[in-house]
């Protein structure tokens, strides 16, 4: 059967088999006990031309909702932000995408000076000293930095704020319940941590200390007022942030983080239904050998030239195995690389405009909404470019009724936060209009 | 000559920028009344402000340092380097696909969700197993979510003290690191030379503490475990499981499926057997597939189907909980759906037919310049090593580095551990034959040079855009980021 991913003609087959020195192709399976072999066809659909296929997929695609027609306001970990042309033009070329591991390091500069220079972004606008060349998404990210922090500190008890993404700690109980560490959460004042909800659980057995920044109401957790009380017991502080929101907050490494970690999907990588995502670690000097995941680093060849190679890799499951300080392997390089395409189309001022814009825009929705008869703002603390407020019906309803108007309402708390029944956390970004959020909330006050 | 390449920053010049950006179009407030008492950021990151056109040439010119699939042959064995089609780039970033949320109305997600559900069914059919789930985003997370289910499994049984995972010494690395992450011990069991497992240290080590064992079928060395059936039982009769690394599926597509070998967990390396790109280390996925008794362990949400209506069902009390934020890599998802429909049973079977009389084609017609170590028919990749190339001084790093001349990416080397100075090759099905045959000359060549010229070989790669780097001194004293 000739088809475009399978060249080998019969002719080509005939070739080879003489060469091998077999009859057949069924010769070559000869360790193959029959009384499991399948026997039969799969049963799988018929296999399609392109012209079928592409048909196919696009009716797929036109049974969902999506941002061209469909106008945002919800966030919850994963955000529709503007991603400027280039980044996708970069990362379809093939040399990037199509691309192995770099292994070879002498036929791989191009793409290890990429993630270099990604690894020197992250600590730009995180403020640590040393960055990884990515791990899976935000969630697993701040479970690797769990792990860290157990193994640093030799203690089994973590402690993880409320105002963490729910889907976060989930992922940190599914991760700690088999390392045999037992996971606390700490309560919230007023939309944030406060320094007495954090005493409370805080002790000297606690390993690390989880929050957000900003956390996943929208509001802005007091980093360094926190970072007090977890050092005091001698724990880590873990912070997991928000990188759009660095451009204007204060870097955790400069409150008191030690190990910073994050979802990069703002930066230039599509929603695409929740993945692939884009992971990212930073941490301290003292820290960094205990950092899973790669790390490129600067050296030279023999002829004195700069260059890059993955490095520090007698800490990864290829060199230590059962020792490693973790599992992974495969990445989201190529997020990593698009990530760092963003950031440096955006640039310095680009960047913080991007933020600026979020940050205004969303305190703008919450005056006009709040001043709605019937909506209320729940929390006073400060916000980034979420914020929670009453709905006078419940969640589900209204958001029933503003899909009729193509917009994509925000989050209900209320099944994660039962305290928080009826409350929509709301999400704008840059890349809501004015005409759009006028309209939203034109839509909002027909419903109350 | 080409020049050194700058850095970014190195390219930064004050004022520049690569894009122009939508102002803010609404009413603007003063920053400290916005956030009032917020500690800022008191100077802007120092991030790169280049044009877009010097943007563009920089990262174009790094590509062009960089050898990618497309550009040429990368036989890397146990990585399943098949051509990664266009079609599946072109459909994944479909707006319907790339800009959805994924905490929409599942109303207005059918598409999705029927892309999930579908793909969910094929891979649990492909691999003869009950059911699937696609949140792990890579073969290792696969590994990770497949140990946990295990755990659960033992520990609803009131069992939860079984806590060894055996391994075979040919084991990736990913084998016995994932099983420490996951709270586990354990134990490596020394196989043949030829890469089976010694059935009777199997049996020596399995016990009332067995959780599972942890197997490759091809094995890492691309020879196929014809054992299989006493390995399950031995396994099972101890009240162990079985858990199947998907990196070598590529050998039995439509031929064998771990299900009927008897494995009970197993996972897919879609960016290695399903065609997604490798994206130079990620993103891939790792989905798995489960037999019926562990159904009701598997991360939360599950996809479900009534009535021809998609939804996600977040009511399962055993689950494990989560291994991802939300659903794993749907974009990863999208493109293994479009590669399974274009394919077909036919064709994902002719697939791995070719796939291991392309490997079997190379070992032949190497197997005379180099030392073979395995005679009998491979699987889908092949090894040999440099042993004949050892009394000039020629290792296998050294052949691997003048292959970089030739214009080929050089085969997986030094894995597996078990086989000394090894080179294994995995050409895969999507290599014609004058593909092969180019580096099948180029290697046949490098043999003769090791001979008359061992010194060209030992310090190759003379043609790349740098010589070997100097590991040692980047791990001593490591510089891992740019200095403002």
């Amino acid at each position: 059967m000739n088809r475009s991913y399978l060249p080998h003609t019969p002719e080509d087959r005939v070739a080879m088999l003489k060469v091998v020195g077999a009859n057949c192709v069924d010769d070559l399976f000869v360790d193959i006990p029959k009384d499991i072999r399948l026997g039969r066809k799969l049963d799988l659909p018929e296999k399609m031309d392109e012209v079928a296929l592409l048909k196919e997929l696009k009716f797929l695609a036109s049974k969902n909702a999506s941002f061209e027609d469909y106008s945002c306001f919800l966030g919850a970990g994963c955000y529709d932000h503007f991603i400027p042309v280039v980044v996708d033009h970069i990362i379809s070329r093939s040399e990037f995408y199509t691309a192995y591991t770099q292994y070879q390091a002498e036929v791989a500069q191009g793409y290890l000076q990429a993630l270099w220079e990604y690894q020197s972004m992250v600590c730009l606008l995180t403020g640590m000293a040393v960055s990884n060349a990515s791990l899976y998404d935000g969630g697993t990210a701040a479970a690797e930095a769990m792990m860290m922090s157990v193994s640093q500190t030799k203690r089994n008890k973590v402690v993880v704020a409320k105002t963490v993404n729910p889907a976060y700690r989930t992922i940190l109980n599914t991760y700690a319940i088999d390392l045999d560490v037992s996971v606390s959460e700490a309560g919230y004042q007023d939309g944030v941590t406060t320094v007495s909800d954090l005493s409370k659980v805080v002790n000297v057995e606690t390993a690390a200390v989880i929050v957000q920044y900003p956390n996943f109401f929208g509001s802005i957790e007091d980093i360094q007022a926190l970072a007090n009380v977890v050092h005091e017991q001698g724990a880590l502080f873990i912070v997991i942030v928000d990188p759009i929101a660095l451009a204007l907050l204060e870097a955790p490494g400069n409150l008191g983080a030690d190990i910073v970690v994050g979802e990069g999907q703002s930066l230039g990588i599509s929603t695409s239904f929740g993945g692939p995502g884009l992971g990212f670690m930073a941490t301290t000097e003292k820290l960094m050998r205990k950092m899973p995941g790669r790390i490129v680093g600067q050296t030279v060849d023999t002829e004195g030239k700069r260059g890059f190679v993955l490095t520090l890799q007698a800490r990864e499951q290829h060199i230590r195995r059962e020792k490693a300080n973790s599992n992974i392997c495969s990445n989201q390089a190529l997020c990593a690389l698009a990530a760092s395409v963003y950031l440096s189309t955006l640039g310095k001022d680009g960047f913080q405009d991007v933020a600026s814009s979020c940050l205004q825009k969303a305190h703008y929705v919450y005056d006009k909404i709040t001043s709605l008869k019937g909506f209320s703002g729940v929390f006073k603390s400060p916000f980034f470019k979420e914020f929670v407020v009453k709905m006078p019906k419940n969640v589900e309803t209204i958001n029933k009724k503003l899909l009729e108007d193509k917009i994509i309402g925000g989050f209900d708390l209320g099944n994660d936060y039962p305290e928080l029944k009826d409350c929509m956390l709301i999400c704008v970004t840059e890349n809501r209009s004015k005409k759009e959020i006028d309209n939203f909330v034109d839509r909002l006050e027909a419903l109350s | 000559m080409k020049k050194a390449q700058e850095l970014v920053f190195e390219l930064s010049r004050a004022g520049r920028r690569a894009v122009d950006l939508a102002s803010c179009d609404v009413p603007e407030k003063k920053l400290s009344d916005l956030l009032p008492g917020i500690s800022l950021r008191k100077e802007k990151a120092p991030l790169p402000e280049l044009s877009q056109l010097d943007l563009i040439r920089h990262y174009t010119n790094l590509s062009e340092r960089n050898f990618g699939l497309d550009s040429g042959f990368y036989p890397l064995g146990s990585c399943t380097m098949k051509y990664n089609p266009k079609i599946n780039e072109v459909v994944a970033r479909l707006p319907g696909f790339a800009a959805t949320h994924p905490l929409q109305d599942e109303s207005l997600s059918q598409g999705c969700l029927e892309l999930m559900y579908k793909t969910e069914e094929y891979l649990a059919e492909i691999s003869g197993m009950d059911a699937a789930s696609l949140q792990p985003a890579a073969g290792a997370h696969g590994e990770l979510t497949g140990l946990k289910l295990i755990k659960a499994y033992h520990r609803n049984r009131n069992d939860g003290k079984r806590n060894k995972v055996i391994v075979p010494d040919s084991a990736h690395g990913t084998n016995p690191a994932t099983a420490t992450v996951c709270g586990m011990d354990i134990i490596e069991i020394k196989s043949h030379a030829d890469g089976s497992i010694d059935l009777e240290a199997l049996k020596s080590v399995v016990g009332d503490d067995t959780a599972a064992l942890m197997l490759t079928n091809p094995s890492t060395l691309g020879l196929f475990e014809s054992n299989i059936k006493e390995i399950a039982k031995i396994v099972h009769d101890a009240g162990g499981l079985l858990y199947y690394d998907g990196a070598n599926a590529n050998a039995i597509l439509g031929i064998v499926r771990p299900g009927d070998m008897g494995f009970d967990v197993i996972h897919f390396n879609v960016h290695k057997t399903f065609s997604t790109p490798h994206g130079g280390g990620g993103p891939g996925a790792g989905p798995i597939g489960v037999k019926k008794e562990l159904i009701p362990f598997l991360p939360t949400p599950v996809v479900k189907c009534v009535d021809g209506k998609y939804s996600f069902d977040y009511d399962r009390p055993l689950s494990i909980g989560r291994v991802h934020a939300f659903y794993g890599n749907f974009g990863i998802v999208i493109r293994t759906y479009a590669y399974i429909r274009a394919m077909g049973a036919d064709g994902l079977r002719q697939a791995s037919e070719d796939a291991v009389l392309s490997a079997n084609y190379c070992l032949s017609r190497l197997k005379d310049t180099f030392d073979a170590p395995f005679s009998r028919y491979c699987m889908h990749e092949c090894i040999v090593t440099s042993k004949k190339q050892k009394e000039f001084g020629v290792k296998t790093l050294d052949i691997a580095k003048r292959l970089l001349d030739y214009g080929y990416h050089p085969p997986t080397i030094y894995f597996p551990l078990i086989v000394e100075e090894a080179m294994m090759i995995e050409p895969t099905e999507t290599e014609s034959k004058e593909t092969i045959d180019g580096f099948i000359e180029a290697m046949l060549s490098i043999a003769k040079e090791a001979k008359e010229d061992a010194f060209l070989v030992t310090t190759a790669p003379h043609t790349t855009v740098v010589t070997r780097l100097d590991e040692a001194t980047a791990a001593r004293k490591p510089v891992v980021r740019w200095q403002p």
